[in-house]
């Protein structure tokens, strides 16, 4: 609770907390020393959302062991993560005491699109970075109107249009039928494919059928599906309703080719769906399936491996969401060593935005970052993978938004 | 008896209209304003949260302390104030302060028409059905053909109250204030409503049911009133809310929102007004506080808050079953009743006082919280 001392510490702060602004040069950020930078998280380390919580506890992970081989031009990272719960006004609250109080420099990779957007105002007019933001949603790829928050997962509408692209070279007679979850993520896939399926394409899409998420199943929407006689289903669900799609598709017998949304395609969630009803489906990816022996020789994966071992529990080596905190921790890690002794918040807005190729340990071969002042999106391209029953088999090249 | 099994609230009976109030309601707006001027803008930022906890805590302590019915929904119509104080600034372009008694008028409206037949729900069953109520919520302002009122799963940013009139503050201080002054507005109606006639009604009916309704007392009116009103109240610190954070999201009123609205008012001590304050720190403070101690534990123990937050809350519990406010009543009759001892002719108001408080450890009827 609220103690007499920190009353008066607050009191002392309050007359040189907020309001003035920063001259323009140089100096750097709050939360930069010569031996220290300080940077703000927020994460969903409880909640409906605390499977994702192993993001931040990897990044965490990271910077310790960055900071054990010295750090980033001699200065230690940092990170303050603390836990919102999913809840926006919880995350509204800790981002200002991540910036009043601990003053740290900037935030990286809070996860949550409605988190993202309830802190993204307040950072803006501070102009504070929102650095590589953990969520796909579009709205975060905006310099235009937000040019102090920029986006890492590459966006649902990328994704979609990813996938008619790789029906249209596939099959471009296909009769397509999409199931999407009712709401802005799954309208994002919708709004994605008819970008790339214009014109007398468009007929393409045979059938949509759409579920709540508070249904208990998607099992008549396949069924709908199965009878509209598509060749071709896309399945834009979250894991529950993403594996009892591939499962019911399997039951009713569909031969066709069957597409299932990026964040769905984690092994666990397809054992659940059956890993025979999920052999052959089809889905976008960047990240790499950590859990494939064919990797056992990969640069990549054993310096991901060396790391779990050594910052991380065992488990944790086979978790997708923890390979894609370890790259977006390494894209983090590249912006600052960018940055040299620049630590203003500008320089390190204009590092994040001057990414040329780079590469991560856990991303697949091929998948570059790449940023500029007007692109917010660093991941532009992805891989069409393939389940062989046991593991996702990368198949063609990467594949442009 | 109460309704509800289980359910003891502590400050009992009627309280008088006295004159004893002012002094505290001049503490807290002194406390309000030093607080204003000393604070940073971040911990201001928390203690509006606290104050707006505080006012729906005053409203559902209505319902429950005082009518003895339980509403495990009671963040629903926070939702309901908070969103359709967000429609009104950020569509119709409604001046902030005016989505509160806009919202207020509202949410009663909501809860006068959903407490009418709910409340021939009797006790966990009226429980159930307000639960239902608090889970359906989030899925409602997620719908899609609400979309281009709510924005869906992103939410609705609002842009936050300015300073009016270059008064010398800055947007936290005033927003503070403001929050300050709502709250202190609404204590003052709820304590006035409980010395009415219609808050004689509501307790007698919390107490002996049948009792009450042969007096006179037209039982299902009266509560479908007292649901309103806590749903006004309810909606009123929604709507404030909403202003204070500048964006909501159907995230931001999950279940949880309801559980929470329920500790604290337990913690703070059910039928005392004042003790919501109490119960609002509590529910602001202690997860930042069970965080904090659970970092000791390292970088592993990120999950561990919640449960640190339960031993709290136990903890509260056992030392003082009778909520927060319950706890001090006792702490300042005991010193009372030592004071009493120690010079017996002290002042000639004290025989009274002590009269009403004198076996403290078993009886804990004293008048209504100050």
């Amino acid at each position: 609770m609220i103690s007499r001392r920190e009353l008066l510490a607050t009191g002392a702060a309050a007359t040189v907390a907020t309001g003035a602004t920063l001259p323009a040069l140089a100096a750097n950020a709050p939360g930069v020393t010569a031996t220290e930078i300080r940077i703000g998280q927020t994460m969903p380390y409880s909640g409906p959302a605390s499977a994702y919580g192993i993001i931040g506890r990897t990044e965490a992970a990271y910077f310790k062991m960055l900071n054990a081989k010295g750090g980033i031009n001699g200065r230690k990272i940092n990170l303050i993560s603390l836990d919102d719960g999913y809840s926006p006004p919880k995350a509204v609250e800790d981002i200002r005491r991540l910036v009043e109080q601990e003053k740290v420099a900037f935030i990286f990779q809070s996860l949550g699109t409605p988190s993202n957007a309830a802190i993204m105002k307040y950072l803006n007019n501070a102009k504070i970075p929102q650095l590589f933001v953990a969520t796909g949603a579009a709205i975060f790829s905006d310099p235009k109107h937000f040019p102090w928050t920029m986006g890492f997962n590459p966006n649902y509408q990328a994704e979609a249009a990813i996938y008619a692209k790789h029906i249209l070279a596939n099959n471009p007679k296909a009769k397509i039928g999409v199931l999407y979850q009712n709401d802005d993520f799954g309208q994002d896939y919708l709004v994605g494919l008819k970008s790339v399926l214009t014109g007398d394409k468009a007929s393409m899409i045979t059938k949509t059928v759409s579920y709540e998420v508070s249904e208990p199943t998607v099992e008549s929407q396949i069924v709908t599906l199965q009878g509209a006689g598509v060749d071709v289903m896309l399945f834009a669900a979250t894991p529950k309703f993403g594996a009892q799609a591939v499962h019911k598709s399997f039951a009713v017998g569909f031969k066709g080719v069957r597409y299932l949304s990026n964040v769905s395609a984690a092994f666990p969630i397809l054992k659940a769906a059956g890993l025979d009803a999920a052999k052959g489906l089809l889905t976008a990816a960047y990240v790499k399936d950590t859990s494939d022996p064919a990797l056992a020789k990969d640069a990549g994966y054993m310096e991901w491996a060396a790391f779990c071992g050594k910052y991380m529990d065992k488990n944790a080596v086979v978790d997708g969401n923890a390979a894609y905190g370890y790259a977006a921790a390494q894209t983090m890690a590249q912006v600052l060593k960018q940055c040299g002794n620049d630590l203003s918040r500008a320089n390190i807005l204009k590092q994040a935005q001057s990414l040329k190729d780079f590469t991560c340990a856990t991303l697949l071969p091929g998948i570059t970052l790449n940023t500029s002042a007007t692109n917010y999106s660093p991941i532009r391209a992805l891989q069409i993978q393939d389940f062989d029953g046991a593991h996702w088999k990368s198949v063609g090249g990467l594949i442009h938004s | 008896m109460s309704a509800i099994a289980g359910i003891k609230p502590q400050a009992a009976s009627v309280p008088q209209r006295k004159f004893g109030r002012a002094p505290a309601f001049a503490a807290a707006l002194i406390a309000g304003i030093l607080l204003a001027f000393n604070a940073s803008g971040y911990h201001l930022f928390q203690y509006a949260q606290v104050l707006i906890y505080m006012i729906a805590l005053i409203g559902l302590n209505l319902l429950t302390g005082f009518n003895g019915s339980i509403s495990l929904g009671h963040g629903a119509f926070f939702a309901i104030g908070g969103y359709g104080a967000a429609i009104l600034m950020a569509h119709l372009g409604v001046a902030w302060w005016l989505t509160l008694p806009i919202m207020a008028f509202i949410c009663f409206g909501a809860g006068f028409g959903f407490g009418m037949p709910a409340l021939r729900l009797e006790g966990l069953y009226l429980a159930l059905a307000t639960f239902a109520l608090a889970i359906t919520m989030p899925g409602i302002l997620n719908y899609k053909h609400f979309d281009a009122y709510t924005g869906g799963t992103s939410g609705l940013q609002v842009d936050k109250p300015k300073v009016p009139l270059h008064l010398p503050l800055n947007q936290d201080q005033w927003l503070f204030l403001c929050c300050l002054a709502a709250a202190m507005l609404m204590l003052f109606i709820a304590q006035n409503l409980v010395a009415s006639r219609v808050g004689r009604a509501m307790v007698a009916l919390r107490d002996h049911p049948i009792a009450a309704q042969t007096m006179g007392v037209n039982s299902a009116m009266v509560k479908a009133t007292c649901f309103g009103v806590a749903a006004l109240y309810a909606g009123v610190a929604g709507a404030l809310d909403a202003a204070l954070v500048g964006f909501v999201a159907p995230d931001s009123y999950s279940v949880f929102l309801s559980l929470s609205l329920l500790v604290g008012m337990v913690v703070g001590g059910l039928g005392s007004l004042w003790g919501m304050l109490a119960g609002a720190i509590f529910i602001e403070f202690v997860p930042n506080l069970a965080d904090s101690f659970s970092d000791m534990f390292g970088e592993s123990a990120k999950a561990l808050p919640w449960a640190v937050y339960g031993v709290f809350l136990i903890a509260i519990l056992l030392l003082a079953p009778h909520g927060i406010a319950g706890a001090v009543q006792r702490v300042v009759a005991f010193v009372r009743g030592l004071m009493a001892k120690a010079s017996p002719n002290l002042t000639p108001e004290l025989p009274a006082i002590s009269a009403g408080n004198q076996p403290a450890e078993q009886n804990h009827r004293t008048t209504q919280g100050s």
